[in-house]
């Protein structure tokens, strides 16, 4: 009997072990692939790469049109989702509660997070690029990124909503303020550093993507930064992309210093997107 | 005029809501009307039954088994290596973890999930097959094992983080039961928390699947670009999505049949990852009752 | 309703029992005593200086109000409260003159003699077989036989046999909630524990289940020493032999139930059997 026991425990301790194995070895794999990138990319980076445009010679290239596009696509999306997902997350927290269209709306959303990003682009081609005649340019690749990302914001907005007790709203009604006054001064205000969040993971997600843009047609070699929302442009990711499918080992060393500078775009908006969260959460407890 | 900006406010917000359906309505639409156009030109039969993908080579053949078998080959990969580790994970932390390594730990697991696709292309090419090259003599600079491994790492936190929800949502009072017993945490986890929480666990499995199905980037580097009908990890193969993204780069003609068939492999990989997510709804409405 | 095993099944569970049986000659001995326990949680005191014997093949309840400390004296018994963040207990709990806290006690042994059933039912979502063979099972016993006579004779003790025994494949879940109680206990009854501690069991049953589950702790009590928080006071008087009264951490008062309920010595008692407050 004790005997039994021990195996067990020593199962079970093995378990453990087993545990904190696999928890440290997916984050060891990525510190390991950084590490290499580090060692890769780091020597390359420098003034003239940041400003530079892409050319035939490693040497002599730059993401400089490429990080233009990156921030244009960043502002064009957060300027088209921000409103439509914030609006909606809001309808369907605040008044389409239970009814049937909420519940299509609910499964729908759910679906639409699951949909490939690559189908967006499918769609952004043919609505965006081809029916509307945007061309493969900054305004087609933002509205493809927007709803993209719409699931992401608009579920982070009802998150946060649905934190904010009914006891706020009835204070604001007993009052006698509208409903959208209650909306506008209560609501909001009280979830916004949850909806903000959300916003800023939904927009990291959108500046590391590629796959969709690249269907939508934007291109690996672009020669100048854009300055309207209706020119060709180029982002980061697909730069990376470009520059790894090249032979010559000078375009490797690009890419991982393209992707350095990628990566502490995105990871610091997700530290900014904890920190919000974690600030709103200690402010707030209701 | 309050009613009439109140008025106007909600149906602007409707309108947003309502986006999201539109957005629904226009992905089936464009592609099923481009791949009817597709299939008015190519045997339905041919595409799913022919076992080879040539329709950018002069001598054009439409079987679409062949980049299905590579989307299913890399995905199989990926699981293989996010679902143990996943699971593993999501058990230590219900289970094990003290709050404060749980509350550290997880946040830094999403951080496997922020990584652009593209760096893991760069990793999955430039580290893991270089490495594994010098285990595996004889394996080509594409294959679907490297870009399976990396994309298993990248899905980890997608079956951890909801695996570890349905391990938490099962009732304290069965732990109790079976410590009660004399249940080491093993076998408590083993044979009461995990059984109880399966659904919502292959839920986390399944939605996995079809984040790797639908992955491009990793696939697109480093699986390389050759429809090519096997099971064999060590081979360049291709999968829907880097077809798409190979036409998508190229010039190919607006309306002529290569154009469509980029929608044939979109319906094709929008239908299997649609089939993956409503099996994983389903199955999450049934657990969620099962506790409430 | 003795249990009837061979020498040979004997071995498989009951080698060097940690805590053997007490022997019903020597029933002047004290199956259980606690001396001066103090439990902490963090820094709040949830028992102050617990001093109770309590004599094998007694039903003792332990009542008092909510929060008055216990449930948690319950649970000192199989060591359930040493998953509770900032648990910590100072003076003896002794279960057979085995100090559970001091002396190398293995927990998952503890377990097995000293069993609990809970507040709600909370049997595992398998079959009934297998909610009432689950302790065997992760004792590794693997003997099928043998664990179907102890399923059979733990559902023949709770008297749950005749109305499961052609359902013995159906999910636990299934059963009506006094069913569902009757298993945990026969669960519990399968690894053959000498004590059972009872949380508040039939507090979430109907008056039927609930006489059900009284007539058997009743029933119980010749082979197992039992220990039974209870919010009902009708239920204290009906099945238990003495009664310990908490309040506010402390035990103000034990003795014969029928003492506690009709000569209280304590005024505090008096007040809370008369139900001044609650």
């Amino acid at each position: 009997m004790s005997r039994i026991i021990k195996i067990n425990r020593l199962k079970n301790s093995g378990f453990q072990v087993l545990g904190i194995i696999g928890t440290l070895i997916g984050l060891v794999l990525l510190a390991i692939f950084i590490g290499d990138i580090l060692m890769d990319g780091l020597t390359r980076i420098d003034w003239d790469f940041i400003t530079s445009l892409p050319s035939r010679f490693p040497e002599k290239s730059g993401i400089f049109t490429a990080m233009m596009g990156s921030i244009w696509i960043l502002l064009m999306t957060a300027i088209i989702s921000f409103p439509i997902g914030i609006g909606a997350g809001i309808y369907l927290e605040e008044y389409a509660t239970k009814s049937r269209l909420s519940k299509i709306l609910e499964i729908n959303i759910s679906n639409l997070a699951g949909v490939p990003s690559i189908i967006y682009g499918l769609l952004g081609l043919e609505v965006f690029v081809r029916i509307l005649h945007f061309g493969s340019s900054l305004l087609s690749g933002s509205l493809t990124l927007a709803l993209l990302i719409l699931p992401i914001i608009i579920v982070a907005t009802r998150e946060s909503i649905k934190a904010v007790p009914q006891s706020i709203r009835d204070a604001s009604y007993a009052l006698g303020a509208s409903k959208w006054q209650t909306i506008q001064h209560q609501v909001i205000p009280a979830s916004f550093g949850g909806i903000m969040t959300g916003v800023i993971l939904a927009l990291s997600r959108a500046v590391g993507e590629a796959a969709p843009l690249i269907v939508v047609g934007a291109l690996a070699y672009v020669p100048f930064a854009p300055k309207t929302p209706m020119d060709d442009f180029s982002v980061m990711p697909i730069q990376i992309f470009n520059w790894i499918s090249r032979p010559q080992h000078g375009f490797i060393e690009n890419a991982a210093a393209a992707i350095i500078i990628l990566l502490i775009i995105t990871f610091g908006m997700n530290a900014i997107a904890i920190y919000l969260r974690s600030r709103w959460q200690k402010r707030i407890s209701w | 005029m309050i009613r009439k900006k109140e008025f106007v406010i909600e149906k602007f917000l409707q309108l947003s809501a309502i986006i999201t359906i539109l957005t629904t309505i226009g992905i089936v639409l464009v592609l099923t009307i481009e791949a009817f156009k597709f299939f008015t030109e190519v045997s339905i039969i041919d595409f799913f039954t022919k076992t080879d993908w040539t329709p950018l080579f002069s001598k054009k053949q439409y079987g679409i088994l062949p980049l299905l078998s590579g989307t299913l080959l890399t995905s199989f990969i990926a699981i293989l290596i996010a679902l143990p580790i996943g699971l593993v994970i999501a058990i230590y932390l219900s289970e094990y973890a003290p709050r404060r390594v749980r509350n550290f730990v997880k946040p830094a697991l999403e951080l496997l999930a922020a990584v652009p696709t593209v760096v893991y292309g760069f990793f999955a090419l430039m580290v893991v097959t270089p490495f594994l090259q010098t285990i595996i003599p004889g394996m080509s600079g594409f294959n679907s094992l490297s870009a399976g491994f990396v994309m298993g790492i990248m899905i980890i936190p997608i079956v951890s983080s909801l695996s570890e929800d349905a391990l938490n949502a099962v009732p304290m009072s069965l732990r109790e039961a079976s410590y009660g017993m004399g249940s080491t945490k093993l076998q408590t986890a083993r044979r009461v928390v995990v059984p109880a929480a399966s659904s919502g666990i292959v839920v986390s499995v399944i939605l996995a699947i079809s984040r790797a199905v639908g992955e491009t980037m990793i696939v697109a580097i480093a699986a390389g670009q050759q429809p090519r009908l096997t099971i064999n990890p060590l081979v360049p193969v291709e999968t829907l999505t880097t077809y798409i993204v190979q036409v998508s780069l190229g010039d190919v003609a607006h309306n002529s049949v290569e154009y469509r068939t980029i929608f044939a492999a979109g319906i094709t990989l929008f239908m299997f990852t649609f089939a993956l997510n409503t099996v994983s709804h389903w199955l999450k409405n049934k657990y969620r009752e099962r506790y409430e | 309703m003795i249990s009837v095993m061979t020498n040979e099944e004997n071995k498989v569970l009951n080698t060097n029992l940690l805590i053997p049986k007490t022997d019903p000659s020597k029933d002047k001995d004290y199956k259980i005593r606690t001396e001066h326990v103090d439990v902490f949680y963090k820094d709040f005191q949830a028992l102050k200086n617990i001093n109770l014997k309590i004599r094998p093949y007694t039903v003792t309840a332990l009542i008092g109000p909510s929060g008055c400390g216990k449930s948690t004296y319950l649970r000192i018994f199989n060591r359930m409260n040493d998953y509770i963040e900032g648990f910590r207990l100072e003076g003896k709990v002794l279960v057979d003159d085995v100090d559970l806290y001091k002396d190398k006690v293995l927990l998952e042994r503890l377990r097995k003699d000293v069993g609990m059933v809970f507040q709600k039912p909370n049997p595992f979502p398998k079959t009934v077989f297998e909610n009432v063979a689950y302790g065997l099972k992760i004792q590794g016993v693997k003997d099928k036989h043998f664990i179907q006579e102890r399923v059979e004779h733990a559902l023949k003790q709770v008297v749950l046999w005749n109305e499961v025994k052609d359902d013995l494949k159906k999910n636990a879940l299934a059963l009506s909630g006094g069913q569902q109680q009757r298993l945990c206990i026969a669960r519990t009854l399968a690894v053959e524990p000498n004590i059972i501690l009872m949380d508040e069991p039939t507090s979430a049953l109907d008056p039927l289940s609930t006489g059900k589950i009284e007539e058997l702790i009743f029933e119980l009590k010749n082979e197992y020493t039992i220990l039974i928080v209870t919010h009902n006071m009708q239920q204290a008087g009906r099945v238990s032999d003495r009664t310990a009264f908490f309040y506010l951490g402390e035990l103000v008062e034990e003795g014969l139930t029928k003492d506690i309920f009709l000569n209280p010595k304590k005024e505090r008692t008096q007040n809370y059997i008369t139900g001044r407050f609650g």
